[in-house]
């Protein structure tokens, strides 16, 4: 029996069934046809819009999410927020009920604020899809992830993934872990003992600081971005050593499975968490993740433009 | 304006006098006049005390009452009916106020508006100047007007050397020293208890390290100045280890406790509801623990509220751009009859010790405060401890409406205050 | 309680799917560029049964087609919950053929419009037909099918279903009316 999406919207993966995860990317595989056509779009959500509200700069996501939502026909609206909420003076609830009065039927949210989206899904009728909130959750990428492992290893029950680098704060990380988890993958967190995030070992994931570790039996080595300007936090002591000792090349691939896959989230810091011939290589799928970004953005919007609260009121037919 | 009263077969609890019996109390003109078996001819008003306790009036050693600058959250007035409304006759004023507590004109602009109510402020002065952890602030003279208490609250003075003088020149003035013990570089961006929880959010966590690293070295500061060192709020383990280990030791330290902290912890904050942000943030079930033990054990002498209104508009913000804080005033004694007297963790006489007696006796106050004392001033708490009620946010008095009991139930309740002898009644 | 009317058996279906076939030929004179595509589920069984028709009367395999309209539909908002999404598998390129399509009830031409739409996003047929079993009325769209199996008065409220069952022999037409 097929299940049915039920959700007036998508903060995070914490919360969904193994089922619901399932229904997205099983809807994605089904829209990904449709950027292979020659008239790539579809109808779908003629008529509807979609507000794209990102208080935090993005590119890779907000262009995604824009692509998706013309593919499926639905007209779209920016908003480029501040980055700091000290000089916007108005609070983001307001923001956000300006932009409703637009009637719009979705919004895409990304803020730098953990929760934000979750706060204005509560208290808004329409759908809000989290594009990522603070060190949070990233759902779409991690669905994203996830579709592009089940497509290349034709499941996600039992295969090994391996997190290298900043989990601590990655919103991509947790999401991928809440979902890979539930959807019986092997989840392994490795990152310098300084950038993981406490009581991690409580959540069904093996965690180590010892990169070998980590990778030795990995499927899938997923990485994070290191962010260079976090260094004066005493995180760890240098960019150099951090490359030493947490970097992806050839070298130490040596070490990992034949056929293991290299994702990253994007922007990679070449020469940091990756080396450019591992990046550029057979093994890297990261190019894979953007392009399937689209169809399960796609999906995202498809689902919950069906079940929008309250609704609207149809006359006759 | 002071009332004539006659308190029938009233069950009254006075830890400092030993007194645990069913009496009537007079009050006339708002002195307490006669405290016997039965008081046959007496004017004014009766009050059938039959269902009700008499505590001494409850003292808050840790409130901020937003005046001068940010009466948008919370006045000296709006406060202090607050206040008298949750059972209390008396509290002392945090001088986070803009311009800080740090000269005495503030101080007796803050106790004339309180006299106004009438309620009883004694205002806690700032240690530095300007709070800025830089220079002493002028303690003589700002207990000259009134202080009782020196302390920079929210910031704590990181500067030893600094907060070494400090202690030295308060104990010279027998004046106690508040501490808001927190490491704020060990906190960092920290929004939340640091554990699963905060993963699990995905919210920057605060160690208990960050507390409890400074209560120790305010331990061994007191150690090094002989300064009263009083410790607030505090919410972890380790501080209660350190406190019993210095008290054990003959270290002049003692320490209160929010009812928040006794009785939530960071599970509760689901949702992201800005209402369960504080600092010292919600700890674990194992701090709490320790809390109740430390609370029974005498480690823990006080219970204060830390009531820190802060506007709707404020609270409305993200999680992480929220100011920290709640109210407390008006449900602190209906949360510790719940957690505390009706789940055995204290009797009415250790609640009254807690609330009233301790207060009193670490601030210095004059007679008739922690006690019930024929001779003195009526300030005293009628409690219903079987009363359940829902907190409700339209029914607060304060302010601001940012509780974290909003749509709890609880059992137990202040039904009156007696304030400066004057009769505050809800229902009777 | 539902009621139930068969109004074809599979005799009679097998009859009418072979006399069909048998039309398409003609119509078209024979299986050049021509390529066959059901609509999802019904129309897709279907077609593949002209496919094996027509093998048998022209040996020559038709290319066939499976079309999911889901994304297309017009009552999207009205439906709640989103219907799960249909695989489209077509595997041919649908420009300069003579698409046949299949679906097994019209009724109101809404479907066969959004499946008109799917196709020409695919590219440019030189033509297109329209093949159904049955043929219920109450068209609400200018739409009208070139090979009929079986035109069924019906009433609006109610049903008619096509049963494929697990061998040919169960196979049958019902019309199902909700009684109130």
């Amino acid at each position: 029996m097929p299940s049915v999406w039920k959700r007036k919207d998508l903060v995070g993966l914490k919360d969904l069934t193994a089922e619901e995860i399932q229904l997205l990317l099983d809807t994605a595989k089904s829209l990904q046809q449709v950027s292979l056509r020659p008239v790539k779009k579809v109808p779908t959500l003629r008529g509807r819009t979609v507000a794209n509200l990102f208080f935090e700069p993005s590119t890779r996501t907000r262009i995604s999410f824009e692509l998706a939502e013309k593919r499926l026909s639905a007209d779209t609206i920016q908003f480029t927020g501040s980055n700091s909420s000290a000089v916007k003076g108005e609070n983001l609830k307001d923001t956000v009920r300006n932009i409703e009065a637009l009637k719009v039927d979705l919004i895409v949210m990304r803020h730098f604020s953990s929760g934000a989206p979750h706060r204005l899904a509560q208290s808004l009728p329409v759908s809000v899809v989290n594009a990522g909130d603070g060190i949070n959750e990233h759902p779409t990428q991690a669905l994203l992830d996830m579709f592009t492992i089940r497509e290349k290893k034709g499941t996600l029950s039992g295969i090994q993934v391996a997190f290298v680098g900043d989990i601590l704060h990655s919103r991509v990380a947790r999401s991928n872990i809440w979902g890979l988890t539930k959807l019986g993958a092997k989840v392994t967190v490795c990152a310098p003992k300084t950038l993981l995030p406490a009581g991690i070992e409580t959540f069904g994931v093996r965690v180590t600081s010892s990169l070998e570790e980590a990778i030795r039996d990995a499927d899938v080595i997923n990485l994070l971005r290191i962010q260079t300007e976090r260094q004066d936090e005493c995180y760890f002591p240098s960019i150099r050593e951090y490359a030493n000792n947490y970097q992806i090349n050839s070298e130490i691939l040596k070490r990992a499975k034949p056929d293991v896959l290299i994702m990253h989230p994007g922007p990679v810091n070449r020469g940091i968490e990756l080396s450019s011939e591992v990046m550029d290589g057979p093994y890297s799928v990261i190019l894979d993740q953007v392009t399937n970004g689209l169809a399960v953005r796609m999906a995202v919007l498809y689902l919950l433009s069906g079940t929008r609260r309250g609704g609207r009121k149809v006359n006759g037919s | 304006m002071s009332d004539n009263l006659l308190l029938k077969q009233i069950h009254v609890i006075d830890p400092k006098n030993h007194v645990d019996a069913r009496l009537d109390v007079a009050i006339q003109n708002g002195i307490v006049t006669e405290i016997k078996k039965e008081i046959l001819n007496s004017s004014g008003k009766v009050i059938d005390g039959k269902k009700l306790h008499l505590l001494p009036g409850l003292i808050d050693m840790h409130v901020h009452f937003r005046e001068p600058g940010f009466e948008q959250k919370e006045t000296i007035v709006t406060g202090s009916k607050a206040a008298i409304g949750g059972g209390f006759v008396a509290a002392v004023t945090m001088p986070n106020t803009h311009p800080p507590c740090d000269h005495q004109s503030v101080i007796d602009n803050i106790i004339r508006k309180a006299n106004e109510v009438p309620f009883y402020i004694f205002p806690a002065a700032t240690m530095t100047k300007g709070r800025s952890g830089k220079e002493l602030s002028e303690m003589a003279d700002l207990k000259r007007a009134g202080a009782r208490a020196v302390t920079d609250d929210g910031d704590w003075v990181s500067d030893s050397l600094l907060m070494r003088r400090a202690m030295e020149y308060a104990s010279m003035l027998d004046l106690l020293v508040v501490s808001h013990a927190e490491d704020k570089r060990l906190s960092g961006k920290g929004v939340m208890n640091e554990g699963v929880h905060s993963t699990e959010l995905g919210l920057h966590g605060i160690p208990n390290a960050s507390e409890v690293v400074a209560v120790n070295r305010d331990i061994l500061l007191a150690e090094l100045t002989g300064a009263r060192l009083h410790v607030t709020h505090i919410s972890t383990k380790g501080a209660c280890e350190a406190i019993q280990a210095a008290k054990k030791k003959g270290i002049q330290v003692t320490a209160d406790v929010t009812p928040h902290h006794l009785s939530l912890t960071d599970q509760a904050i689901a949702d992201y509801d800005t209402n369960f942000k504080m600092n010292p943030p919600l700890r674990s079930e194992d701090d709490r623990k320790a809390i109740l033990e430390a609370l029974a054990n005498g480690t823990i002498d006080a219970i204060a509220t830390d009531h820190a209104p802060h506007t709707d508009e404020e609270k409305m913000m993200e999680f992480q751009d929220a100011p920290v804080g709640v109210t407390g005033v008006e449900t602190a004694l209906g949360v510790v009859l719940t957690e505390l007297y009706h789940k055995q963790v204290l009797d009415l006489a250790n609640i009254a010790a807690k609330m009233s007696l301790r207060p009193a006796e670490l601030l210095k106050l004059p007679k008739g405060f922690g006690e019930i004392q024929i001779g003195s001033e009526a300030n005293l708490t009628l409690v219903d401890v079987n009363l359940e009620w829902v907190v409700k946010r339209d029914e607060f008095i304060s302010k601001s409406k940012n509780s974290c009991f909003i749509g709890k139930t609880l059992r137990g309740k202040a039904v009156g205050t007696i304030c400066k002898g004057k009769l505050w009644e809800k229902q009777f | 309680m539902t009621q139930n009317k068969q109004i074809m058996n599979s005799d009679e279906m097998d009859r009418a799917i072979t006399r069909i076939a048998h039309e398409i030929l003609e119509k078209n004179k024979g299986t050049h560029q021509m390529v066959l595509v059901g609509i999802h589920t019904g129309g897709a069984i279907l077609a593949k049964q002209f496919q094996e028709k027509i093998k048998n009367i022209e040996s020559r395999e038709v290319p066939l087609g499976s079309l999911d309209i889901t994304l297309y539909r017009d009552d999207l908002s009205e439906i709640g919950p989103q219907p799960n999404i249909g695989e489209t598998e077509i595997e041919f390129d649908v420009s300069g053929k003579t698409i046949v399509l299949v679906d097994d009830v019209l009724f109101t031409g809404r479907t066969v419009r959004c499946a008109l739409d799917a196709l020409i996003d695919l590219g440019r047929p030189r033509t297109i037909q329209l093949a159904v079993l049955i043929d219920r009325g109450h068209r609400e769209l200018p739409i009208k099918p070139d090979f009929v199996g079986k035109n069924i008065p019906t009433a609006k409220e109610e049903e008619v279903v096509v049963v494929f069952g697990e061998n040919e022999s169960s196979n049958c037409v019902l019309i199902q009316r909700k009684d109130v």
